[in-house]
């Protein structure tokens, strides 16, 4: 198995499924970041519960991807995480301090009452400001961090480019696209009406950011220049930014009248896309033009280890996450589950189960608290 | 403070802020799988109304678990970039395996768990439970075997550069000192739970309200205090052992043991002098120390002296924190048993000193685990790897400025979390259960809950919990 590992072809393999995980999360976090990113945009109280409604029993499940990401980084690609993490230190603090609140806002915002306004803040906020520091993460990676005897050597700001704030502003239409493309999905009435409106409007700032990012990234660094515009690559290459546009288009032309899931499912293709050119962009680096994935990679020994369990238990995760939004499939509906006091206590799956409740309409859940829930009845 | 001290007061801040979460999560999310299993074999309501009322609160802490926890997965390296260097190919994977196979698991199980209700089965929603409180000891596994490796190294060997590579996985994982810290602290969660399980079925039995449930499970959670409390005490007891076998310093910092000595005393309460390497004012209890450090009247224990100063720990926090820690194990133990007296008694539900009794020992598993972490973290100072790294050559190339800027956000909002899981949760938790365990009639007045419940009987709807009329009303249609 050691053996096994020892090749050049390794690396290559832990590169992919790191590629694979970080592809993961962005799609997955995505859609719930997005829904975040528009929360204060919906006009009624009664959109937002069905916009929570329909990413709460997943969004848990997206953000693991965020460590999966971070644990797999410091097992196979160790230089990665040690130089990098110290190189984003304030966009990586930030985005964490912004996860809490948004995640928080899942857990607090069905209790409260009188302020719920402030927790609907804290979920667009935190939404907003994770989304925002990822693209300056991104931004600075493209650009590149300074390094000296194998450690990070520069200071705390030296993250900062306009190629990350343009970066953050494009992933902010991005993850909006994705989020209005699953609420079209997974929402019925006003909240879809609101959520096809808005899908332009991210549609077109993706689009535009899009283009920035990449001829900006085509101006300021020029290994990235190199890489795309020297013949015969250029060639290759045209088929990324052509089917781009190509879905961009196909987006537009079906947000009112394709099937439910379109918007979603092409938003999500034009993401992979994205990550593709970013791949083509920073290829081979681990932290970009220092460490490869060769010179990166952790031990044959560490990396038999690990390979085990991601070829047995990887595919495991995937399925029971399938399965999880496979039971949650259909529209949102408000949660069966913990809360109100008033609950029937004939069970789990009894008669008029399993799905007797989510075929209809996203109906403002009257919450976990116990008190909506009880007022809610006749 | 400079950048080492910095990054040691925001890692210690951030990691013992998160303790707690996982600590009550653990505790709680078994006690659900154990609602949830009781709901499903005998199907009788006072479980289902204990179990959804549980899960709530679970809900609330196993949420603070997680967006505290993902801080730490990346200050490791954020803040540790030297310690990460060192040992990543030894304790990246323990890591990325905590992922795998726990974080995972109770992500995607857990959103069936709280909201699957009326879409899956009573027997899928026990198993979601099951990988949820599974999910959770998986995750306390790997972390303390890692944690393990930082206290009692092995199966690795630290090249020129001083970076670890493995050369035998079975050690490295199963070290020396890894079985007794994960016993110690799953059952350190378990107590916690329990108790904080007794304290609010107390406070309603105090308050004569919610009595069916608050009953159920007040009795539960005292017979699970009374196997668990002295079962805490004797894995301590071998842990202790285990430390006087590999971290002889660590555990003479715990006893305040200055010189090697035959036949130690042991020192009730002190005030262990660091410049002068000796206690102060110290209560003595001549060859006790000896007899339950090495089983025997004469055995020799190191003293602290058998290192310089400089590679001792911070003796009076350790000193204190093992005070603290043994003081609420006993506590809890003696309250343990007194429930039993008052239950052979009969007095158990009447004894309303009892009751508010156990509503104090609900915040003392936490003080206690706090306490005890403090003792093995402080206590294998100053190293990070045991004998090999120290801390203060692990830390990343961060300037003091911007730690000092994160540790100061951390403070305002973990104590912000903190205040609205209080108000929150204390709210959740002082409303109480439902009562659909008693018959209709015997119910206080005929609130809108009564006519809630009645109306949702009176359609036989057997799966939902609706609440709000308009899934009320499509219920309805459905059935």
């Amino acid at each position: 198995m050691i053996e096994l590992m020892q090749g050049p072809h390794v690396p290559l393999v832990f590169a992919a499924v790191a590629a694979f995980c970080v592809t993961v999360y962005v799609l997955a976090d995505g859609l719930d970041l997005g829904v975040g990113i528009l929360f204060l945009a919906a006009p009624r109280d009664a959109d937002r519960d069905a916009m929570m409604a329909s990413i709460e029993p997943v969004w848990d499940a997206n953000e693991t991807w965020l460590v999966m990401g971070g644990t797999l980084l410091i097992a196979a690609f160790p230089a990665g995480y040690y130089v990098l993490l110290p190189a984003f230190y304030l966009p990586i603090m930030f985005m964490l301090f912004a996860l809490i609140f948004r995640g928080i806002a899942f857990e607090f915002r069905l209790q409260a009452t009188r302020f719920r306004f402030l927790w609907d803040i804290a979920f667009f906020a935190g939404s907003l400001l994770a989304t925002l520091c990822q693209g300056l993460i991104l931004g600075g990676l493209i650009g590149g961090v300074p390094m000296q005897d194998g450690m990070f050597s520069g200071g705390p700001f030296s993250f900062f480019s306009l190629l990350g704030l343009l970066c953050g502003v494009g992933l902010v239409g991005g993850y909006a696209l994705i989020g209005a493309g699953w609420l079209i999905w997974k929402t019925v009435g006003a909240t879809q009406v609101f959520a096809r409106e808005i899908a332009h409007a991210a549609l077109i700032l993706t689009a535009v950011m899009m283009a920035l990012v990449s001829l900006w990234s085509a101006i300021t660094v020029p290994e990235v220049a190199a890489r795309w515009f020297a013949l015969p690559n250029l060639l290759m290459l045209a088929p990324v930014p052509l089917a781009t546009l190509a879905i961009l288009a196909a987006i537009w032309r079906g947000i009112w009248d394709g099937a439910e899931p379109r918007t979603f499912v092409l938003s999500l293709v034009v993401f992979a896309l994205g990550l593709v050119g970013l791949v083509v962009s920073l290829w081979p680096y681990v932290v970009p033009r220092h460490v490869t994935v060769w010179d990166g990679a952790a031990d044959p020994q560490t990396l038999a280890f690990i390979a085990v369990g991601l070829a047995i238990i990887l595919p495991v995760v995937l399925a029971y996450q399938a399965h999880a939004y496979w039971v949650f499939r259909g529209k949102a509906a408000p949660h069966a589950g913990y809360g109100g006091e008033t609950a029937p206590h004939g069970g789990y799956g009894g008669r008029a189960a399993p799905h007797g409740g989510h075929g209809g309409k996203a109906v403002p859940h009257g919450g976990y608290g116990g008190e909506a829930a009880g007022s809610a009845h006749p | 403070m400079d950048a080492v001290e910095l990054a040691r007061a925001q890692f210690a801040f951030t990691i013992g802020f998160h303790i707690l979460w996982p600590t009550l999560s653990i505790g709680l999310a078994w006690f659900c799988t154990l609602l949830s299993f009781l709901w499903w074999r005998t199907g009788k309501p006072v479980y289902h109304d204990l179990l959804r009322f549980w899960m709530r609160l679970f809900a609330l802490s196993f949420g603070m678990g997680v967006i505290t926890g993902i801080v730490l997965s990346y200050e490791i390296g954020t803040n540790w970039a030297g310690f990460s260097r060192s040992v990543s190919n030894v304790l990246g994977p323990m890591f990325m395996y905590e992922t795998l196979t726990a974080f995972f698991l109770e992500a995607g199980f857990i959103g069936i768990m709280l909201f699957g209700e009326g879409r899956v089965s009573k027997g899928m929603h026990l198993f979601s439970c099951l990988m949820v409180s599974s999910g959770a000891l998986f995750s306390a596994t790997w972390i303390i075997a890692a944690n393990s490796w930082m206290q009692t190294p092995a199966g690795a060997v630290a090249d020129a550069d001083g970076i670890f590579h493995v050369t035998d996985w079975w050690q490295a994982i199963f070290t020396a000192s890894f079985p007794y810290r994960l016993a110690h602290m799953v059952c350190a969660s378990f107590l916690t739970g329990a108790f904080v399980v007794a304290g609010v079925s107390a406070f309603h039995i105090w308050r004569r309200q919610h009595l069916v449930a608050s009953r159920a499970a007040f009795s539960m959670a005292m017979w699970l205090a009374l196997v668990l409390a002295p079962t805490q005490i004797a894995l301590g007891d071998l842990h202790g052992r285990n430390t006087l076998e590999h971290q002889p310093v660590k555990l003479a910092a715990m006893e305040g043991l200055w010189d090697t000595t035959r036949g130690p005393a042991m020192t009730v309460i002190a005030w262990p002098d660091m410049a002068e390497q000796k206690n102060l004012y110290a209560l003595d209890i001549p060859h006790l120390a000896s007899l339950y450090l090495t089983h025997s009247w004469d055995g020799e224990v190191a003293g602290l002296k058998t290192v310089p100063p400089a590679d001792q720990p911070n003796v009076p926090v350790v000193f204190f924190a093992f005070r603290i820690m043994v003081g609420i194990g006993l506590a809890l133990l003696a309250t343990a048993v007194t429930g039993l007296v008052l239950r052979l008694r009969g007095r158990l539900f009447h004894a309303r000193w009892f009751h508010l009794l156990a509503m104090g020992t609900t915040p003392l598993g936490f003080l206690g685990v706090l306490a005890g972490w403090t003792v093995t973290e402080a206590g294998r100072q100053p190293w990070i790897i045991y004998g090999h790294l120290r801390t203060a050559e692990a830390v990343a190339p961060v300037t003091a400025g911007a730690v000092t800027t994160s540790l100061l956000i951390f403070f305002a909002v973990y104590n912000l979390l903190l205040l609205s899981f209080l108000w929150f949760a204390g709210r959740t938790a002082l409303k109480g259960p439902a009562d659909t365990s008693l018959p209709t009639r015997e119910r206080p007045g005929l609130d809108r809950t009564n006519v809630g419940l009645s109306a949702a009987s009176a359609t036989a709807s057997a799966s939902f919990s609706s609440s709000s009329p308009a899934a009320g009303t499509l219920e309805q249609a459905g059935a």
